[in-house]
């Protein structure tokens, strides 16, 4: 608490955090296992899209197919937007949602 | 499995097809440009709508295959996979359509041997992925397919989109090998 703000005259800055500092990063990109997409493919696309190196695009891909989803972004509502549409432009079947 | 594609000495991928592979794949090619092609824009929609790529309206599709090419962006919010639809579908069809396109184009200038820069796969992998995908939803393919499909009858009209549908899967994953590093 900043007791010289009770007496200055100059106006406070107060910085209004953003909602994502405040529960941070809280929109999340969902892959969802289909039975069509190749293991391969799959992994392919979460390389050359998000730059992933080889291990984690292979994680994330095992874990959509064995766990039957995975999240394999997280940021802004605006960003994972983008990225949904990115996998959707892919054939890859994905969704958007707040981090629970 | 014969044939797939493979990286030429000058790093171009090279595809042998005979006739009625060629013939079939741009048929293919014909039946994702017909399915994608976006409507054409009415002429009373706001001119700047349209220049961006959004619809006035975007309606959820009925059917199983357009629904798996355009899913829901939004698992548990209908209002927000509206908006979504109505923002970015029109982009993401002419995104398809641009694939299926390139890869008839490319087809149409080769005869058995299709030769194309790598910088024209990515095309080929969505086109390959977008007719596997429609394919494998009008099969019906799902978890349990590989162990059912010895029991399909012969007759089963799904026979051949299965065999149709087995070469796409060979093909597309000898060019996703090509492509990795």
């Amino acid at each position: 608490m900043r007791q010289t703000a009770l007496v200055s005259i100059t106006p406070v800055e107060i910085k209004q955090p953003s909602v994502d500092e405040i529960t941070d990063r809280p929109w999340v990109t969902i892959v969802w296992d289909d039975p069509i997409n190749l293991m391969s493919y799959v992994t392919y696309v979460f390389m050359t899209y998000f730059k992933y190196d080889q291990a984690k695009a292979e994680a994330l891909m095992l874990d959509v197919h064995e766990r039957g989803r995975a999240v394999v972004s997280s940021g802004s509502r605006e960003s994972m937007e983008r990225d949904v549409t990115a996998m959707h432009s892919h054939g890859l079947w994905a969704t958007l949602q707040k981090d629970d | 499995m014969p044939g797939g594609f493979t990286a030429s000495s000058q790093g171009r991928i090279v595809l042998r097809v005979d006739e009625v592979e060629r013939v079939l794949l741009l048929s293919l090619c014909a039946q994702v440009i017909e399915l994608v092609a976006p409507e054409p824009a009415d002429p009373d929609a706001d001119p700047l709508a349209v220049a961006v790529g959004i619809a006035p309206t975007a309606a959820r599709p009925e059917d199983a295959v357009l629904l798996r090419l355009f899913p829901d962006a939004y698992s548990d919010d209908d209002a927000a996979a509206g908006d979504f639809r109505r923002f970015t579908e029109r982009d993401l069809r002419a995104t398809k359509l641009a694939h299926a396109e390139a890869v008839r184009d490319s087809l149409e200038r080769s005869g058995g041997k299709v030769v194309f820069a790598a910088a024209l796969a990515p095309s080929w992998l969505g086109l390959l992925n977008d007719v596997r995908l429609a394919l494998g939803v009008r099969i019906g393919i799902d978890d349990d397919f590989n162990d059912e499909v010895g029991d399909l009858d012969e007759d089963d009209p799904r026979m051949a989109m299965v065999g149709v549908y087995d070469w796409l899967t060979y093909l597309q994953d000898s060019l996703v090998q090509l492509m990795l590093p």
